[in-house]
């Protein structure tokens, strides 16, 4: 593993993160695998400060449901995707809510930081707070 | 049976035969590797230059090599639908 | 028809600059093949038998003559001077160079085009009726809900990385050109009670390994409500779809596991989380887009009765025209399908050739047709001769629409890296020995793949055919009894396949035998089939 990308400015929470089998209400870190249900974690948003969601291959692409449910039901904490993720992914992640990335090869941050800055605007609303263009359009034209 | 070196240009896509020391676009250029042909593969992977590397099985013939399948026929000489456009090392209707 | 704004503008530009960044790091080995071919597929680009193909996208079929002119340019400036129009309206480049290909896009996003997400496990281009806003059994063009669907699906954050490809039709009209019941999702616009035009929703179609007809989820869906519930279907399949067997990945597979009844509750169920989530565009975004696909200004004394008096013409007119909303128009198909030429491959100078005829006949419109032809929608009756004749010169006029030659294939083992035999040689030997008799035999829709990913539709053939490996040799498997349709049924195999000239001849017993059993000569070889089944052609081809 290389280190750990982060887009937050908080001190990183470094208590381990348990498997979901092994959570218990209080816990502030938990680890999703691609397949857990993410809506099991609801109950324990509050008390939870990161949670960290595996993929264990390029194919996997369940974390991103998990990620943006996590961030609809309110949770303000660190999600941090980890696994085989590559610089490219970095807009459809940050999109679809993690704010922490922990890849196997390492990110480049200059390469990091064009690829979050690449796409002007949006079509679809998602886990950030970009306004999808049909609301940039609308906008113009009121 | 005879086998062969073969792959695509990272660049241009090209189809490529290992010709001894370096590729050629033309199966007739192409030597045996037999069994150094993983020890090449190995060399060659770390590259990434050239995709899809892989051994294939020819027959040799005496107008030079065959390859066994319709794939690797239609690999070295180009679509079987435009001869136009066919690479000389097999008549098209060879595949 | 649409034309970008700076918004869409802007995206499809930086979509170049960040492939041209990809393949520059690619070319520099700062990033692995492992990591780059992900890249390159999303934006169309495989590696194949000869060297890169890059699949363009042809939102819902349309382009106009601009674009059909960069179509052209392309196939001269970047491959070997031709292109081929896909079953699922796009255009394919054979002979693409990597190192070329951030100036092939730059080139074709200055004509408000692109290659995204053409391939890779995302939602792929959006197809629909190649006859919108021409054909009088449409209540609304469907192409507006198609662009709102390609805008919202391009770079979705949640769904680029689906469980397997994900395809979407939509269509306007209950005659069903858009095969939606063959697609992971199939939309028909249809009317309420109050005639306020939504959706029907089907998903769980298509063909492939295990093929399915898709399930209604819901009969009428609001279309203020269009977009969150296709987030639902997508985040339902997202989070559920199998991922543990590329063979059991699509969303047919988790459609049939759970039960369409099952898979509408779980959708339901999402969708009452999502859609406050303000998910929708408002009205006046479906609005913006609608007014992009205004039809051309239609002549209403245009003249219906014309000049047939040339019987190669009056032919052409029967067998390749259909009648349009406005009773001088016609609608005309041009086919890519000359027998004994490739099945949807056209030169840069026959696109040159169609660009213009679009211009001065059609209102500037062209469609690519999932059969692999081109349609010119809206062309004055009383121009379709100066028309046809131009098409004549071009080598464009073959008179074969929905006919024995009319084939559908797909590129087969001749160029395409899947495939386990060759499509286009059997297309082009069926087509040349039907030819002769295809006026007496009507409509038979025959469709041929070189592999069981189906791209050549032989599910949907009245007569398919699919080419199999069978140890180490070229092997072909005769289906028959399938339609895309309204109709929509899936062929069935007849029994043990053929070599190539098998496969020839055992079509030819087929259809000897057809003429024999048909009830009249109206007959379609399909309605026969389905009147008195498989035996009678089994005992033709084996017996």
């Amino acid at each position: 593993m290389a280190e750990v990308y982060r887009l937050r400015s908080d001190p990183e929470h470094t208590a381990p993160a348990l498997p979901l089998a092994e959570y218990q209400s209080g816990g502030t870190a938990v680890r999703l695998e691609a397949g857990d249900d993410a809506r099991l974690l609801v109950p324990h948003l509050g008390t939870l400060r990161r949670i960290d969601i595996a993929f264990p291959k390029f194919r996997e692409g369940r974390g991103y449901s998990s990620a943006r449910i996590l961030r609809e039901a309110g949770f303000t904490g660190e999600i941090r995707a980890v696994g085989v993720l590559y610089v490219d992914q970095l807009m459809f992640l940050t999109r679809a809510g993690f704010d922490a990335v922990l890849p196997e090869t390492p990110i480049d941050p200059a390469v990091a930081e064009r690829t979050l800055a690449r796409f002007p605007n949006v079509y679809m609303k998602a886990a950030d707070s970009l306004q999808p263009i049909w609301a940039l359009r609308e906008q113009s034209n009121a | 049976m005879p086998r062969l070196l073969t792959g695509n240009r990272l660049e241009t896509g090209d189809v490529l035969w290992w010709a001894g020391s370096d590729w050629s676009l033309h199966l007739r250029d192409a030597v045996a590797v037999d069994d150094e042909g993983e020890a090449l593969i190995a060399r060659q992977l770390p590259q990434e230059r050239i995709n899809d590397l892989v051994l294939i099985d020819v027959d040799a013939t005496p107008d030079g090599w065959r390859p066994r399948s319709t794939r690797e026929r239609v690999r070295a000489v180009g679509p079987s639908v435009r001869p136009d456009f066919a690479l000389p090392s097999l008549p098209v209707d060879a595949i | 028809m649409y034309r970008y704004d700076e918004y869409d503008q802007a995206i499809v530009d930086a979509r170049v600059a960040e492939f041209r960044d990809q393949v520059e790091r690619r070319l520099k080995n700062e990033i692995s093949e492992e990591a780059f071919k992900p890249l390159r597929l999303m934006n169309g680009l495989y590696l194949q038998l000869h060297a890169y193909m890059l699949r363009v996208a042809i939102p819902y079929g349309t382009v106009d003559s601009r674009q059909m002119r960069m179509l052209a340019h392309i196939a001269r400036r970047y491959d070997r001077g031709y292109g081929h129009f896909t079953t699922r309206q796009n255009i394919q480049y054979n002979w693409m160079k990597l190192e070329e290909m951030p100036d092939l896009l730059a080139d074709l996003a200055s004509v408000e085009m692109h290659a995204f997400q053409t391939s890779g496990n995302c939602i792929r281009n959006i197809s629909s009726d190649q006859f919108a806003a021409a054909a009088a059994d449409e209540i609304a063009d469907p192409r507006p809900y198609a662009e709102l669907l390609r805008q919202w699906s391009t770079l979705h954050p949640e769904f680029s990385f689906l469980p397997r490809k994900f395809k979407i039709a939509v269509t306007g009209s209950t005659i069903d050109r858009a095969a939606i019941k063959l697609h992971d999702i199939g939309l028909e616009l249809v009317q309420n009670d109050a005639g306020e035009i939504g959706l029907k929703v089907l998903v769980g179609g298509g063909m492939g390994r295990t093929p399915m007809l898709g399930h209604v989820i819901r009969k009428y869906l609001p279309v203020a409500d269009y977009l969150s519930y296709m987030e639902a279907i997508l985040r339902v399949y997202n989070r559920h779809g199998r991922r543990d067997n590329i063979y059991k990945a699509r969303i047919k597979i988790l459609v049939n596991d759970l039960g369409a009844a099952e898979f509408a509750r779980q959708v339901e169920e999402e969708w009452a989380l999502v859609k406050p989530l303000g998910l929708d565009p408002p009205p006046s975004e479906l609005a913006r887009i609608a007014a992009h696909f205004a039809p051309p200004v239609l002549d209403a004394n245009a003249p219906v009765e014309i000049d047939q008096s040339n019987p190669d013409f009056a032919n052409w007119v029967t067998v390749n025209t259909h009648p349009h909303k406005a009773p001088g128009y016609a609608i005309v198909t041009i086919s890519l399908k000359a027998p004994g030429e490739i099945p949807g491959d056209a030169s840069a100078d026959q696109m040159d050739i169609i660009a213009d005829l679009a211009q001065r006949y059609a209102g500037d419109e062209i469609r690519v047709t999932h059969a692999q032809n081109l349609v010119l929608p809206h062309v004055r009756r009383a121009d379709l001769f100066d028309l046809w004749q131009v098409l004549v010169s071009a080598g464009l006029a073959t008179a074969n629409l929905d006919r024995a030659s009319d084939i559908i294939s797909c590129p087969g083992l001749d160029y395409c890296t899947l495939a386990n035999a060759r499509s286009i040689p059997i297309a082009q030997k069926l087509a040349v020995k039907l030819a002769p008799q295809e006026a007496d035999l009507g409509e038979l829709k025959i469709k041929v793949s070189g592999c069981i990913n189906g791209c050549g539709h032989h599910h949907a053939g009245h007569i398919g055919i699919l080419g199999v490996d069978r140890k180490g040799e070229e092997n072909y498997q005769l289906l028959l009894g399938g339609s895309g349709a309204e109709d929509a049924t899936l062929a069935k195999i007849l029994g043990p396949g053929f070599d190539e000239n098998g496969i020839v001849a055992a079509v030819e017993k087929v259809i000897d035998r057809y003429k024999t059993l048909r009830a009249d000569p109206a007959e379609r070889f399909l309605d026969t089939y389905r009147r008195v089944g498989a035996e009678p052609f089994k005992e033709a081809v084996y017996g």
